[in-house]
């Protein structure tokens, strides 16, 4: 990999919904290019016949009875909510008209 | 008495407390004075909750009274770090996404310990979201370490392991992704454990990165931790991932005996990196092992090197699609600066976000992105594999394996932060651990000449916690120095 620029940190910043002031995006160019270089070791090995490890436990697939159980009630669902009108959650208009 | 109640270990406590030497309440409120004493110079506590511990302990003690069994933890007071859910009091990661959040449930832990009769002295500091090896990333204030207050504590449990070693709590529950009970339990010389992947129940604790987080304890012995994994481990309806595996009554594992157990010394965790003083204690502690017939054998984990780079690639993929949770639609801080959904996701992030945690979710971004997916993602599971594979070989030579916990002691506050790939490294003993879901646990062995606590590491095989508590309890018996308490100076 490369240099990282400011420019591609905000193209990585776009994709991760966030927002960065000049500073923070010359800053972090600095800290990624030196993080992906440490990265960058791993193309020392060889994997070309190594399976990717998806799960960590040999576990499988966990069922359980489809019971109907008490949930949260409306009141504890919204106590954290920065806006609700009782029913639903409130956020800035999403389609025009 | 002349000793004070918080100067004894939990299992004391609850011993002295079951037979009536002492009340819930009075053990409660001799920590509640201590944490009043010690916790401005050591800042352990995100909050207190006072009034909510007496109450809790007057419940204990009327349950006594009343010749119940109160439970295993009955009157141990209790540290929680800040990544785990209570209705009680906020729950904030210590971070400002989530100030003031409050939980309408308590974590599967939380509820267990409560029911076995702990209680909750408060919220303890961390990095925030669990980021960090210094606990200099919390967005609340800054934890000192108590052995010297120049140092830090370590992290991301920075607050569990200093309250531990300021005696500002009996018991403190961490959550370990790469080191983050091992490495501070080792900085501040008091005993921590990762247990296996699926031991413990993750529901209620926040999610940093799903395949590697585990909870555990941390604890003044070993002692103390057997009776913790008694009251946390086992099989949960809300964790589909906490393991169906029997759990053992951990306190049989309490044997001062390793004469049948093989010890591995992984060669790659000895080199020119370690400081020479953890090199010494960690070598002695060796010769204390053989001395009461444990066999040593040379081991070799060749992938090692490349361990901090895999889990840093997958621990950051997995945040970032773990924190996209925090847009500002059903909790924590949404932006007033927003006049679309797309604005109020971003500034709702963006404004309350700190520099290491925007760092991680870029970077878990970037390598799960179109064009890079293969070379760094997929890759890193690969090599998980082979990390996970070299742990299978090794564990067909030994029964577990010694290191130290982690190459240097506790570093000067401020020392690394600038410095992020070297922060970074101050996991690379503890992340195999958790890349191969296996127990691990720091116990202190000695002090460094300038009186810095290191920790030795043993690593076992998947769902064997309990050889890691004989060779620890073992280990602890026979300790060629005494650990001593930090003065808080």
């Amino acid at each position: 990999m490369g240099k990282i620029t400011p420019e591609d940190v905000e193209q990585v910043a776009e994709l991760a919904q966030l927002t960065l002031d000049d500073d923070e995006k010359r800053r972090l160019a600095e800290d990624m290019g030196a993080i992906f270089s440490y990265l960058d070791k791993l193309n020392d090995l060889n994997t070309d016949h190594t399976e990717p490890m998806m799960h960590v436990l040999d576990m499988i697939n966990v069922y359980r009875d489809d019971e109907v159980k008490p949930s949260l009630t409306r009141e504890e669902a919204f106590q954290n909510a920065p806006q609700t009108d009782g029913e639903y959650f409130l956020v800035p208009k999403i389609l025009e008209g | 008495m002349s000793r004070e109640w918080y100067q004894l270990t939990a299992f004391a406590l609850r011993e002295a407390v079951r037979n009536g030497e002492t009340s819930a309440v009075e053990v409660t409120q001799s920590y509640l004075d201590r944490i009043q004493s010690v916790d401005g110079k050591v800042g352990a506590y995100v909050e207190v909750w006072d009034a909510h511990a007496l109450q809790q302990a007057e419940k204990i003690d009327a349950r006594l009274k009343r010749g119940e069994d109160a439970g295993p933890l009955a009157g141990v007071p209790v540290g929680l770090k800040d990544v785990f859910c209570t209705k009680q009091g906020t729950t904030t990661c210590c971070s400002k996404v989530l100030k003031g959040y409050r939980s309408p449930f308590d974590a599967t832990v939380v509820e267990r310990l409560e029911a076995a009769g702990g209680i909750f002295l408060g919220k303890l500091n961390m990095d925030e979201f669990a980021m960090g090896a210094s606990t200099e990333n919390s967005a609340v204030q800054v934890t000192r370490n108590p052995w010297n207050l120049d140092y830090v504590p370590g992290g991301s449990s920075g607050g569990s392991a200093a309250a531990i070693a300021a005696s500002e709590c009996a018991l403190a529950l961490g959550s370990d992704t790469g080191g983050s009970i091992r490495q501070p339990a080792a900085y501040c010389g008091c005993v921590g454990m990762k247990p296996t992947y699926g031991r413990v129940p993750r529901h209620g604790v926040v999610a940093f990165a799903s395949s590697l987080d585990q909870a555990g304890p941390l604890t003044r012995d070993v002692r103390d931790m057997a009776l913790a994994l008694n009251v946390l481990c086992g099989q949960d309806p809300r964790d589909s991932t906490a393991s169906p595996v029997q759990v053992p009554d951990f306190a049989r594992a309490l044997r001062d005996d390793v004469s049948d157990i093989t010890i591995g010394l992984p060669r790659e965790y000895f080199t020119d990196a370690l400081a020479d003083d953890v090199r010494a204690r960690v070598e002695s502690a060796v010769i204390v092992l053989r001395g009461q017939g444990a066999r040593i054998v040379d081991v070799s984990l060749p992938h090692t090197d490349y361990a901090a780079a895999v889990y840093f690639i997958i621990c950051c993929a997995e945040a970032s699609a773990n924190l996209a949770r925090f847009d500002g639609v059903r909790y924590g801080h949404r932006s007033a600066n927003a006049s679309d959904v797309r604005d109020m996701y971003v500034n709702s992030k963006s404004e309350t976000l700190g520099a290491e945690v925007k760092r991680r979710l870029l970077m878990g971004t970037h390598v799960l992105s179109v064009g890079h997916y293969d070379a760094y993602y997929l890759k890193a599971l690969k090599v998980r594999t082979l990390i996970r594979q070299d742990f299978e070989k090794a564990f067909e030579r030994c029964d577990l394996l010694l290191t130290p916990t982690s190459p240097t002691p506790a570093f000067k506050l401020g020392r690394k932060t600038a410095e992020p790939v070297e922060m970074y490294q101050s996991d690379i003993h503890t992340v195999s651990a958790n890349l191969a879901g296996i127990p691990a646990m720091s116990v202190p062995c000695g002090l460094t000449g300038s009186g810095l606590p290191v920790g030795l590491q043993l690593m076992g095989r998947p769902f064997d916690e309990e050889i890691l508590l004989r060779a620890g309890y073992t280990y602890e018996q026979h300790r060629d120095v005494d650990m001593g308490v930090p003065g808080i100076g």
